[in-house]
């Protein structure tokens, strides 16, 4: 019981710091997203697609 | 014969259309920028080749996501075996500051998402950032949805422990566990 306790108390503890670790984290990702599609990517589904049709 | 072509072509602008959030689960997932380009390099040239087990009409994002994520999942237990010969270099290189100029800022954030475990990483970065549903990441990740909703939730407490006593110097710890502390004392 008493380790429940602890449990809770850190739970509601880490409440704010978790709310901004989940900004931080979507914001981080769409930090990425944002750098869109690197020309590597889009030259490799190109040559693929070439392939394919010989 | 245009048919086929067109139903290519709509294959390839949706594996186009996912690249920019593939990119950021794998830099999620493994730290590197240049790591994350070749595990997305690696799911698309596999997806292209198995896109017979493509289902038409189902989310393209969460089939390629799965191969990405297994893709991680094997090469990343090969590096361990690695690493245990090699003396840990390796977590050193991962995180390296120096590649990661235009995400500084995020620095301490990623190096805190390295120390949990492969299980939490991918299931907080599926749900809370990707924006899958707990239901998705859970078909992604070949496990319950019980499963991964206790994953997320350990995955944010755990961050919030890591990111919460890092900003008190003098208490962080030299290694990433904190035994006891959460589990009420008992080992297994």
């Amino acid at each position: 019981m008493k380790a429940d306790k602890t449990k809770q108390k850190k739970g509601r503890l880490g409440a704010e710091i978790q709310h901004k670790i989940g900004q931080q984290l979507r914001a981080m990702y769409t930090d990425v997203v944002n750098e869109g599609v690197p020309d590597r990517f889009a030259e490799l589904l190109q040559r693929l697609d070439k392939q394919d049709q010989k | 014969m245009s048919d086929r072509n067109d139903a290519r072509e709509d294959v390839r602008s949706a594996m186009l259309a996912a690249v920019p959030s593939l990119r950021a689960f794998a830099i999620s997932l493994c730290g590197d920028v240049d790591r994350a380009n070749d595990l997305v390099q690696e799911t698309l040239l596999r997806a292209w080749s198995h896109l017979d087990s493509f289902e038409p009409g189902t989310n393209m994002s969460a089939w390629l996501f799965t191969i990405l994520r297994n893709h991680f999942r094997t090469e990343y237990r090969k590096r361990r075996r690695e690493v245990e010969d090699a003396d840990g270099g390796y977590a050193e290189r991962l995180t390296a500051p120096e590649e990661q100029t235009s995400h500084i800022e995020f620095g301490e954030l990623r190096e805190a998402l390295l120390k949990l475990s492969a299980d939490q990483r991918e299931a907080l970065i599926l749900v809370g950032a990707s924006g899958f549903s707990y239901e998705e990441a859970a078909k992604i990740c070949d496990c319950a949805i019980g499963t991964i909703k206790s994953r997320v939730n350990r995955a944010r407490l755990r961050l919030a422990e890591i990111l919460g006593i890092e900003t008190v110097p003098d208490l962080a710890p030299e290694t990433p566990e904190f035994p006891a502390a959460a589990s009420g004392g008992r080992k297994d």
